[in-house]
């Protein structure tokens, strides 16, 4: 066993796990199959709000190779309710939500009836020949006029109303009185900002296999949350929990989409159940952006109250978050979780937010990619230029005048939390260096004074979040259903070879490669001998899984604590193998020695005696396994300072990214490779909800983006080359020093570029665009014509294909 | 992708196809490259009876030089197109409206007769084959019979093509020397254009010769810019910005983009 000179953390290894991923070479879901296995295709709504007054089966039921065709009212007895883990408040109003609808569907989309086929093909088929017939309800879509309860997604709710969450600074004593400093202020701002809808459009759609024999349940699927999910199912079916077993294989992305309990996980386990035979369910893309949950969704009513001088003092915060029809797993927590970052990195001596959720008839939402946070960041950023703008001072300088300055940290902030280190005109100061600033402030003075038909903006955000999710005390207190602590385990083989299990659950984050470099270096062995296994609840047998960015932040640090037990025990045994004190006993590269001595035992030495345990000492078990699990003290405080340079074309309304630079706080870094991998992602998420991304329903609640062609996400083609740095203060939080960085791109990113937009125009009279800043939208402002939410123009699709198309 | 039962036809030669298409009636359909006709299987906005794949008709691929004009065989792929030198040298604009089709995986699939009978207003290849005075060449149980592209495209993914023909060749005059130039609007790379413009000028002299200006997605099928082309004809290349302003003469935004993007698309066809 050689250690490795280098460390390892630090290093921009090649991902591990990225051969069998990109060639193909591995198990994902839809690739099971199983002997006797049945497919299950699934009939969903295509309309809004409805009462079912009839299905009929009968034609389909004949279908060749169907097996059963079932809806509702079978599974009535046995559905139970999909379950959400976050009940906000005391009072909030929960619907039940049946897998499959009963007697009413309140989405299109939602599943009514499943058929049950020996290939998946004729399943498909027979959708066709069930007959159902709706009662149309009158359709709730819009936040506000769904709050005036004219119309009920829920009649028996009484209300489209489902809980109002309040933090008060001055109610709270970590503030004053919003009202107060409102009243007092000699700068009141107050905008409305409109989070459009998105969809996940993770790569590889969602799939599910539930295989019923051996007296187990086992469950393939291609989800983030393996333990969860296995907890849950045994909750909403009463099927005891040691006999479900969950399965993630390699899964193809989430980004909070797969944060689910699905309808069809618990449909497909149902039907496994009643038919005594594996059956598998893989959704078409439609089907995904038509079913599966959606995020953001928002309407933000800001104030902002300041100073002339520029310093800000109070911030309220009214929101209107839409649920969509059914509360999901975490549904009513996500814009909770926006709360406490509205204040962000600036010193505001009050705050109140107060959050209204709301039923409408659309796909419910739940995580996405920040998830709470985007939200509360796009905001405060926006109003940070909005005050800049109303006192003609630099953006920057604003921001710089009101941030947490470095020596101030540890901060409690307005909010109630603690951040634990930051240095925000470091990673200002790197930003500015790249980017240019100055000279770009130039050429935009040239432009406008020229009357130049593009237009440059400098947009800027400086933003943090929260991540490492999280204290559990904390959950607790915020009423959510679970922990946030994070376990793993280490195996130490009697080859010297090291299998790490993690109760993380990686969908392409590349935590098997993090993981080898940090036990790597805690263990010097080889990044190569080490293996991670993870994703199955039987063998990895708890965890609380990966969102969040709380991965390498908490479970990154289980392992730690992992492998400093495991070189507890082993500097114990070596020291009984080499006969001294264990005191005397160090350990470097892998091997331990005597101090002053020229004695060694490697590792791989001391495993083997621990495997065969011929001699051991006084009361140590055989073998060399830990475990650990961590519960964080506090979250993680990411942060950064983003500049974009846009430009857009006033004749066309067109807007180019014509530099980005990021400059990213993520504290310490284990594989910048993989570092700088997330924030490009992130980067492209977040560019995207500014300029793209958007889920559009027609009044009859129809999702009419519900294919690639229509739900715009940006390729490599549509974004600039990213510019990308770090400056680091290690979080204090953990023992890595490590922040998070899942998140982080996204939630910069989308304010920087929306603010360089509107710098771009604000001159010629532009002072909101809504998002996405699509062309029309942009050039219709440019007119001083209305730029809402309606009247993009169509632009092919295929949603316009006739079906009697030509040859093609 | 799920689509419903369909038989799988695979003829031997374009004869052959047309009798297929005769045989199976109204619900076959032919399938070329497939890159519009599978996501209409896929979402079962169409369930054929019968596929009948003209892919194996090497007949039907690659470009021929005719004398004064090009032959383009109706199944040469965007791929080929993009690295014809007949085309390159005789149709430049063919070539610059090809390069911006969907992208690589799409354009090594979908051809260059598929998407013209498809007819998708915001199909790329529709207003340069209109502006070029393209003429198509089809085949049907009486034999062959010639189109010129300016009665070809009938309405919304409609086609003059009667449902017992296949086209089988374009015939596109040459442009010898001709700048060109297609300005395309799109939202994201991958998107169809929200407007776009195919221009080819020739220039004698510092003097606008002649002009051709089609333009994508403005209307039930491509449409010419007659108005423009013949304000150009004889005027200084400097006369184009104002030329450009008869593209269309509304105030939507789509009437902006077609005056703009005409205007940007004959200056850099003109400047090369």
């Amino acid at each position: 066993m050689t250690a490795t000179a280098e460390p390892e953390v630090g290093k921009a290894r090649l991902r591990k796990e990225d051969a069998r991923l990109i060639t193909g070479q591995t198990r994902w879901t839809d690739n099971l199959q199983l002997t006797g296995m049945l497919h299950m295709a699934v009939l969903r709504s295509p309309v809004a709000h409805a009462r079912i007054r009839n299905i009929d089966c009968s034609r389909a039921t004949a279908m060749p190779g169907v097996a059963i065709v079932l809806t509702g009212q079978d599974f009535a007895a046995e559905q139970g309710s999909l379950p959400c883990a976050w009940p906000i408040t005391e009072d909030m109003k929960s619907p039940p939500a049946p897998a499959l609808a009963v007697d009413q569907v309140n989405f299109a989309g939602e599943a009514v009836a499943l058929v049950i086929a020996d290939n998946a093909y004729r399943a498909a088929d027979a959708l066709a020949a069930i007959d159902v017939d709706y009662d149309e309800l009158p359709v709730v879509l819009d936040l506000e006029e769904a709050l005036r309860d004219r119309d009920l997604v829920h009649p028996d709710l009484g209300t489209n109303k489902c809980a109002t969450w309040v933090y008060d600074s001055a109610e709270a004593g970590s503030g004053t009185d919003v009202e107060d400093e409102i009243a007092a202020a000699e700068v009141v701002l107050e905008r409305t900002f409109r989070q459009q809808r998105l969809i996940p459009a993770f790569m590889e759609p969602r799939s599910v296999v539930v295989d019923p024999s051996a007296g187990m349940f086992t469950v393939w699927s291609a989800t983030q949350i393996p333990h969860i999910l296995r907890w849950m199912l045994s909750a909403v079916t009463g099927i005891a929990e040691h006999r479900i077993r969950v399965i993630a294989p390699d899964v193809g992305g989430g980004f909070g989409g797969k944060l689910q309990v699905t309808p069809e996980e618990l449909l497909c386990l149902l039907a496994a159940r009643r038919m005594g035979r594996p059956v598998k369910w893989t959704e078409s893309r439609t089907e995904s952006m038509l079913s599966g949950h959606h995020g953001r969704d928002q309407l933000q009513k800001i104030t902002l109250a300041a100073r002339r001088d520029g310093t800000v003092t109070g911030l309220k915060v009214e929101l209107l978050a839409d649920m969509g029809a059914y509360l999901r797993l975490v549904t009513p927590g996500i814009p909770i979780l926006g709360a406490f970052m509205f204040n962000a990195i600036y010193k505001f001596a009050a705050y109140r937010f107060v959050c209204t959720n709301v039923f409408t008839n659309k796909v419910p939402t739940d995580a996405y990619r920040g998830a709470g946070r985007p939200e509360a960041t796009f905001a405060i950023e926006r109003m940070m230029d909005e005050l800049a703008a109303e006192l003609g001072v630099d953006p920057l300088k604003i921001r710089e005048q009101n941030w947490i300055r470095h020596d101030e940290f540890p901060f409690t902030t307005v909010a109630g939390l603690t951040y634990d280190s930051g240095d925000y005109e470091a990673a200002t100061a790197r930003a500015l260096e790249l980017f240019d600033y100055e000279s770009l402030r130039e050429e935009q003075q040239r432009r406008r004074a020229s009357g130049d038909p593009v237009q440059l903006g400098i947009g800027i955000s400086t933003y943090t979040e929260m991540c490492g999710l999280a204290p559990s005390r904390v959950l607790g207190a915020l009423r959510y259903g679970a922990g946030g602590w994070e376990t793993a385990s280490i195996r130490m083989l009697p080859t010297g070879k090291v299998e790490v299990i993690t109760g993380t659950s990686p969908h392409g984050q590349g935590h098997e490669t993090v993981w080898s470099q940090i036990v790597a270096d805690k263990l010097g062995v080889p990044f190569e001998d080490v293996e991670v296994l993870h994703g199955d609840t039987a063998s990895s047998h708890k965890g609380m899984d990966s969102y969040g960015s709380r991965s390498l932040a908490v479970g990154g640090t289980a392992l730690v604590h992992a492998a400093d037990k495991v070189l507890a025990k082993a500097r114990r045994l070596a020291a009984h193998m080499m006969e001294c004190d264990e005191a005397d006993v160090e350990f470097a590269s892998g091997s331990f020695s005597v101090r002053g001595t020229s004695t060694v035992r490697s590792l791989g030495d001391v495993v083997l005696a621990a495997h065969v345990a011929h001699d051991l000492p006084e009361g140590m078990e055989p073998g060399m396994d830990a475990d650990a699990t961590f519960d964080p003290d506090n979250f993680s405080f990411p942060h950064g300072t983003h500049l974009c340079a846009t430009e857009v074309d006033t004749e066309t309304g067109v807007v180019r990214i014509r530099s980005y630079v990021a400059v990213d706080d993520v504290g310490t870094v284990v594989n910048p490779l993989i570092v700088d991998g997330q924030v490009h992602g992130g980067l492209a998420q977040g560019i995207a909800q500014a300029l793209y991304e958007e889920a559009v329903h027609d009044e009859t609640g129809t999702l009419t983006t519900a294919t690639f062609a229509d739900y715009l996400v940006p390729s490599a083609a549509d974004l600039p080359a990213f510019i990308t740095a770090r400056t680091s203060t290690p979080a204090t939080s953990n023992p890595l020093g490590a922040k998070g960085v899942g998140e982080a791109g996204t939630i910069a990113s989308t304010p920087a570029v929306v603010n360089g937009v509107l710098d771009a125009v604000r001159h010629l009279g532009v002072k909101d665009i809504e998002m996405p800043l699509s062309p029309e939208r942009v050039w219709n402002a440019l007119q001083g014509r209305s730029a809402d939410g309606s009247g993009d123009v169509a632009a092919g699709g295929l949603g316009s294909i006739d079906a009697q198309g030509g040859q093609s | 992708m799920i689509p419903a039962e369909f038989r799988y036809l695979t003829p031997s030669s374009v004869d052959e196809a047309v009798r297929m298409l005769a045989e199976e009636g109204e619900d076959a359909k032919i399938i070329a490259g497939g890159q519009s006709l599978v996501p209409v299987l896929r979402m079962r906005l169409a369930a054929p009876t019968a596929l009948i794949d003209i892919g194996g008709l090497t007949e039907l691929t690659g470009v021929r030089d005719d004398g004064d004009s090009l032959l383009i065989g109706a199944m040469t792929t965007h791929y080929e197109v993009q690295r014809d030198h007949l085309i390159q040298d005789h149709a430049l604009l063919l070539k610059l409206v090809t390069d911006t089709v969907a992208d690589p995986q799409v354009r090594h699939r979908g051809t260059f007769g598929g998407s013209l009978c498809h007819a998708d207003p915001a199909g790329d290849l529709l207003a340069p084959v209109l502006a070029l005075d393209a003429v198509m060449i089809i085949a049907g149980p009486d034999g062959r019979r010639e189109v010129p592209a300016s009665e070809f495209f009938v309405d919304y993914f409609e086609t003059a093509l009667a449902p017992n023909e296949i086209l089988i060749d374009v015939r596109v005059p040459k442009y010898t020397g001709w700048g060109a130039h297609y300005e395309k609007l799109n939202r994201v790379a991958q998107a169809w254009a929200i407007v776009a413009v195919a221009a080819a000028v020739q220039v004698r002299d510092g003097t606008i010769a002649a002009a051709r200006i089609g333009l994508t997605n403005v209307g039930s099928g491509p449409v010419r810019a007659v108005d423009v082309e013949s304000a150009l004809v004889g005027q200084p290349v400097s006369a184009i910005a104002e030329a450009a302003r008869w593209a269309s003469t509304g105030d939507g935004y789509k009437d902006n983009l077609a005056r703009v993007l005409t205007g940007r698309a004959l200056t850099a066809a003109v400047t090369g």
